[in-house]
């Protein structure tokens, strides 16, 4: 069992292209750690460097307390899952997950449980004499998973394991590998681009944008209080709405001019945010209390069963509403949307969060 | 599944194979069925009578110790340029993988010598193992080795292999480079993950995937080495000394041409298909099923 600690750990590739720029993070030991991020913005880069196959230009990368910035991948005891799996194609199931232990002078009883053991835990024991071309996607994932398992090592690390397979399968998965985590209780490094399976999986959510770390905290935390704007529209979909403010003498407006009803909590405000979910629709006009009433006109809705969300201009810029079920607005109907003071976000002009 | 060509016209197929049809049979059927026809005939050297001797000039030749031995020492040479060719191809090629500055200036070198024509090749070998004034050697006789190509057999077949496995080398780093290309990075990145050292990853990851472009070459180069090499012994050893380094191809040559008895050097010529034929079909049957194609 190990922790996991980058200190202002760097990345400079030969061209000068600088991918990570100094990203500090301590893993506790068992957390399931969740890098998440647009693409190109370093998560897989670093989680490389924490493999070993990348060089770390500087910053410290420790596993269990020793730094390994020296010590290869075949020595750092670590385990990783491919986004194409990496299996062996010329091994069969059995070789590919025995391959590992084989390479550390395991003896070959002790291989043989090991692996019947796991194959039995992920149901691919009547698979072990197949080749992995003989596989479908999501046998295929299984004995990855089951490569890396099997090894018993400090630290699993995961990119982008679910991204070949198709949507229902990855759900089903993504289930699978937060049981087999907490179970085995090895310390995790999981990369993804996908927001949703960084919110379900993670112990510790990292959201990174270009090459630096944008926030660290617990999934909920991280949805509830985004630090930036960078983190508000990239967690959550629909991603929360933002409307740029600008300062008249009495107080906010937004881009149209229009004065926003209600407290503004900060003067430094230029930007508001708030989540599909937390506004209440008025469709009457009859004034509902709450911090912001915003008058918008219904350009769509999309019923997709459980809810519906409503697409709306407004005078700040399109806005998103969630409401249950059906909504009772159609296009074109004009319609108040009422958030309540603790639901609204502010952002200053760097785009970092106020509070 | 491509759509079925339909031809109206009955004549057209033909026609348009017909180039390719004239080819081959001007150029292989044609030669084949004379060679056939006169390993049965006996010639005098002048060819102004012959006799048709059925199968006598094969049991002439089959039961000729200078015969046997020239099998010998086809199969030696052959398998020796074969695995040297291939081995220092593939050592080239995981070295050139490693290079970082110049990869392709460096590729650019390796393929070279592919471009030299066979009996220079062996020339330039000729001269630089020539034991009065060859450069090497020279080296050679420093380091204490009695080298001497002319007249110790072993040594002339190891310039032999030498010359024509240089030859060779570049073709089949060309395609060991492609091959190992082809395998993906993340397989030997988990590898090395999975604890396997460099030598180790190489044997047991590398080196099975590449299985096809081995088999490929193996084939290319065992013909190459039965057939395309006639121009390295003559220009180097002329399959001497004495008959040291006389393969079957050289011997038909010999017999036909310098000997002129054209009965049994069709016979041998005759019999060179046959090996090439059946050496073709083993290697195809039995050895691909081993082969991995990933």
């Amino acid at each position: 069992m190990a922790t996991v600690d980058l200190k202002d750990v760097r990345k400079v590739y030969s061209g000068g292209v600088e991918a990570v720029k100094g990203v500090s993070i301590a893993i506790p030991d068992k957390a399931l750690c969740v890098l998440v991020g647009p693409s190109g913005c370093g998560k897989s880069t670093l989680l490389r460097m924490i493999a070993g196959l990348e060089t770390i230009t500087s910053g410290t990368c420790a596993i269990d307390g020793n730094v390994v910035n020296e010590v290869g991948p075949t020595e750092r005891d670590i385990a990783m899952v491919f986004q194409n799996y990496a299996l062996y194609p010329h091994m069969k199931v059995y070789d590919n997950m025995a391959y590992g232990l084989r390479n550390r002078g395991t003896p070959k009883a002790e291989i043989e449980r090991r692996v019947r053991e796991v194959a039995e835990t992920l149901e691919l024991a009547h698979l072990l004499d197949r080749r992995p071309r003989q596989l479908s996607g999501g046998q295929r994932q299984r004995v990855a998973m089951g490569r890396a398992i099997v090894r018993k090592p400090k630290v699993f690390l995961f990119d982008e394991p679910l991204s070949n397979l198709d949507a229902k399968l990855r759900g089903q998965m993504r289930v699978e590998i937060r049981n087999l985590q907490s179970k085995l209780g090895v310390t995790s490094v999981y990369v993804t681009h996908d927001q949703l399976e960084a919110m379900t999986l993670a112990d510790m959510l990292v959201v990174m944008n270009a090459g630096m770390v944008e926030q660290i905290g617990q999934p909920l935390d991280v949805y509830e209080r985004p630090a930036s704007i960078f983190v508000a529209s990239f967690i959550g979909a629909p991603p929360m709405n933002l409307l740029p403010l600008s300062e008249t003498g009495s107080g906010l407006a937004l881009a149209d001019g229009s004065a926003i009803a209600g407290s503004l909590p900060a003067s430094k405000a230029v930007t508001l945010g708030f989540r599909p979910e937390d506004v209440n629709v008025n469709y009457d006009g009859r004034a509902l209390p709450g911090a912001l009433t915003l008058p918008v006109t219904v350009d769509a809705v999309e019923p997709v069963g459980a809810e519906s969300f409503l697409h709306c201009a407004s005078g700040g810029g399109r806005v998103v509403a969630r409401v249950a079920g059906r909504a009772a607005a159609k296009p074109g109907d004009k319609i108040d949307l009422v958030a309540q003071a603790g639901k609204l976000h502010w952002f200053d002009g760097a785009g970092r969060r106020l509070e | 599944m491509t759509p079925r060509v339909v031809f109206p016209n009955k004549i057209l197929p033909y026609l348009l194979v017909a180039p390719q049809l004239a080819i081959t049979l001007v150029f292989f059927y044609w030669p084949a069925g004379q060679a056939l026809y006169q390993s049965m005939l006996r010639e005098d050297p002048f060819g102004l009578k012959s006799r048709f001797i059925w199968f006598d000039n094969f049991r002439r030749v089959l039961a000729d110790p200078a015969y046997l031995n020239s099998i010998k020492v086809t199969v030696i040479f052959s398998i020796a340029t074969a695995v040297v060719a291939m081995g220092v191809a593939l050592l080239l090629a995981v070295m050139a993988e490693k290079v970082i500055r110049g990869k392709g200036f460096y590729r650019t070198l390796m393929i070279w010598p592919y471009a030299v024509a066979p009996a220079i090749a062996g020339m330039l070998f000729l001269f630089m193992f020539n034991p009065s004034i060859g450069t090497l050697a020279v080296l050679l006789r420093k380091a204490g080795v009695h080298w001497d190509p002319l007249l110790n057999g072993t040594h002339a077949m190891i310039l032999l292999v030498i010359a024509a496995a240089w030859k060779q080398i570049s073709y089949n780093f060309l395609f060991f480079v492609a091959g190992l290309q082809a395998i993906p990075k993340t397989l030997i990145e988990a590898a090395a993950i999975d604890g396997a050292g460099e030598t180790k990853r190489f044997w047991t990851i590398v080196f099975p995937l590449l299985a096809p472009t081995t088999f490929f070459l193996l084939v290319i180069n065992t013909v190459y080495a039965l057939f395309d090499t006639f121009g390295i012994v003559h220009a180097v050893t002329g399959g001497g000394p004495g008959k040291a380094t006389e393969t079957l191809v050289y011997k038909v040559y010999n017999d036909g041409f310098v000997n002129l008895m054209l009965g049994v050097s069709a016979a041998e010529s005759v019999i060179l298909m046959a090996i090439v034929i059946a050496l073709t079909a083993v290697q195809f049957r039995y050895i691909e099923r081993k082969v991995h194609y990933g």
